[in-house]
């Protein structure tokens, strides 16, 4: 029995970290294909056809490249912070439902990786492990840019994970469960029997914090402060070189994809399709179906990630502060205060 | 300091409104341009694949105008005169021919060549013309000396050239 579960779980990591280091590598690919579009380009073409292999190209170069370490850096840190924000950047992922169970000679294996009852918790303690690569990879480089960008890193994930988490309890408050597939299952409801009870219906302004908290966990573009390149060259990656850097710019992807992913899952109804099961679809279509669904959302949440940082430009650092400590936390508080009072009085 | 405050110029704060302030119907309308311009067709030439086609008053690498395998030119020399950067050489030669003489030698070094299209402009005979190529790629000064072999081009290939000059000369 044992076996069975160690063996289940290997094969669930083994399917999620391929299809997601994949993910990874078109996703860089779409991020330079969207903006060449947007800027009326063409974007990458020349590595296979549509520049397909554009990514595993990069890749490949960046193995070959001098690894350059600084001789006044502390070689064992910055060794291991791209390690700590890669490892952290794919582990995330090991609690978002991408399916619901799926039925296998007769044994219904539930389509997450760990089904931990305190979901939403791991992930906002993952999230903040984050913090540590970049804030390591700043402080041992040596170099005052790095450092900058470390600090600026750690301000903004402190001030962000806080509305992010508030955020996150008006979605708790309505569930009543920490567990992320219990989540997704209650969306699953109508309100009225017409509109999808999706969470961002129930939770308009927490949808909104936790959107823009997401976008500055990740570093993307009007919260890309640590990175900064105009002003701190290239923040905390600044000394960093060959597949190390490599690997941080694989995280931010990584990271992009787990921010969709929870995205959809708390607020946009997980693999939730409205009005699919009067289909009377077999259960195994219907399990496809639903993963589908989720596949198509999460796609659509990083369109919306990658056409925001072409069009947004970046923050100021007082408006960052401004923007996280005087609106997002107290809309974020008021949001649970008034999902309370609705909760307590319906 | 004090001093430096006085110098320093004002900033200039906008009294926001409260949509302003709000961010989102500026980042939605943000979002709306970059939305419209994705889905417009890009203006990248790819370039080895697809070529510029270029307009007749576009001014090429020269070319020696060639009837009928011969070329017009009666190696009159003006050419080679006028030729700011020294780029042409002429030797003249007889012929059997109606025009009596013809280059026994026609050298463009092409590394001098400024096109400035003087020699088009001088040429009694309309003999030499700018064309519309512009992939001029040597490895060597003496591959950049073209002679009579790789200037003369047959002139239908050059004619949208001709009658552009005859119109706008």
């Amino acid at each position: 029995m044992t076996a069975d579960i160690i063996i289940e779980a290997l094969v669930k990591i083994g399917l999620v970290l391929t299809i997601n280091l994949t993910l990874v590598a078109y996703l860089v690919l779409a991020e330079r294909k969207v903006s060449a579009f947007i800027q009326n380009r063409l974007g990458p073409n020349r590595v296979g056809p549509w520049g397909m292999f554009q990514s595993f190209a990069d890749v490949g170069k960046l193995f070959f490249k001098e690894d350059i370490v600084p001789a006044a850096a502390n070689k064992f840190v910055h060794t291991l912070a791209p390690l700590i924000s890669i490892s952290v950047a794919i582990s995330t992922f090991a609690v978002i439902p991408f399916g619901n169970t799926i039925a296998i000679n007769g044994q219904e294996y539930k389509l997450m990786i760990g089904d931990v009852n305190i979901g939403i918790l791991f992930i906002l303690a993952l999230t903040s492990l984050g913090v540590y690569g970049i804030v390591l990879a700043g402080w041992s480089s040596n170099n005052k840019y790095s450092l900058l960008g470390g600090l600026r890193a750690s301000a903004q994930m402190i001030s962000y994970e806080l509305s992010m988490g508030l955020s996150v309890i008006g979605v708790i408050l309505i569930a009543g469960t920490l567990q992320l597939d219990k989540i997704v299952v209650q969306q699953g409801e109508y309100l009225w029997g017409v509109i999808p009870a999706w969470n961002i219906v129930l939770q308009p302004i927490g949808f909104i914090t936790f959107l823009i908290a997401s976008f500055a966990e990740t570093n993307r573009l009007p919260f890309d402060l640590p990175e900064a390149e105009p002003e701190l060259v290239g923040g905390y990656h600044t000394e960093y070189s060959g597949m190390k850097f490599g690997l941080f710019f694989l995280a931010e992807y990584a990271n992009m994809i787990t921010a969709s992913a929870v995205i959809v899952t708390l607020y946009l109804g997980g693999w939730q399709f409205p009005f699919l099961e009067y289909l009377g679809l077999s259960p195994l279509v219907m399990t496809l179906a639903q993963m589908g669904a989720f596949a198509v959302k999460v796609a659509l949440a990083l369109f919306f990630f990658i056409v925001v940082r072409w069009t947004v430009p970046r923050f100021r650092y007082d408006q960052l502060m401004d923007l996280g400590w005087k609106v997002m936390l107290p809309l974020a508080l008021a949001n649970i205060v008034v999902t309370g009072f609705f909760l307590l009085f319906r | 300091m004090e001093k430096f405050l006085e110098k320093s110029i004002p900033v200039r704060r906008k009294n926001l409104t409260f949509w302003q302030k709000l961010y989102i119907p500026a980042i939605l309308s943000g979002l709306k341009i970059t939305m419209t311009e994705f889905f417009k067709p890009s203006v990248t030439i790819r370039y080895p694949e697809e070529r510029t086609v270029m307009p007749e008053s576009f001014r090429g690498r020269p070319v020696l105008v060639a009837e009928n395998g011969t070329e017009r030119c009666v190696a009159c020399g003006l050419c080679a005169r006028v030729c700011p950067a020294l780029a042409i050489e002429v030797q003249a030669g007889e012929t059997e021919l109606g025009k009596e003489r013809y280059p026994e030698r026609f050298e463009i070094n092409m590394v001098r060549c400024i096109f400035c299209g003087f020699c088009e402009e001088v040429c009694p005979e309309e003999a030499i013309i700018m064309s519309q190529e512009y992939e001029l790629v040597f490895t060597s000064q003496k591959e950049a000396l073209f002679g009579k072999d790789k200037l003369m081009k047959p002139i239908e290939e050059v004619q949208t050239r001709l009658d552009f000059l005859r119109k706008n000369r």
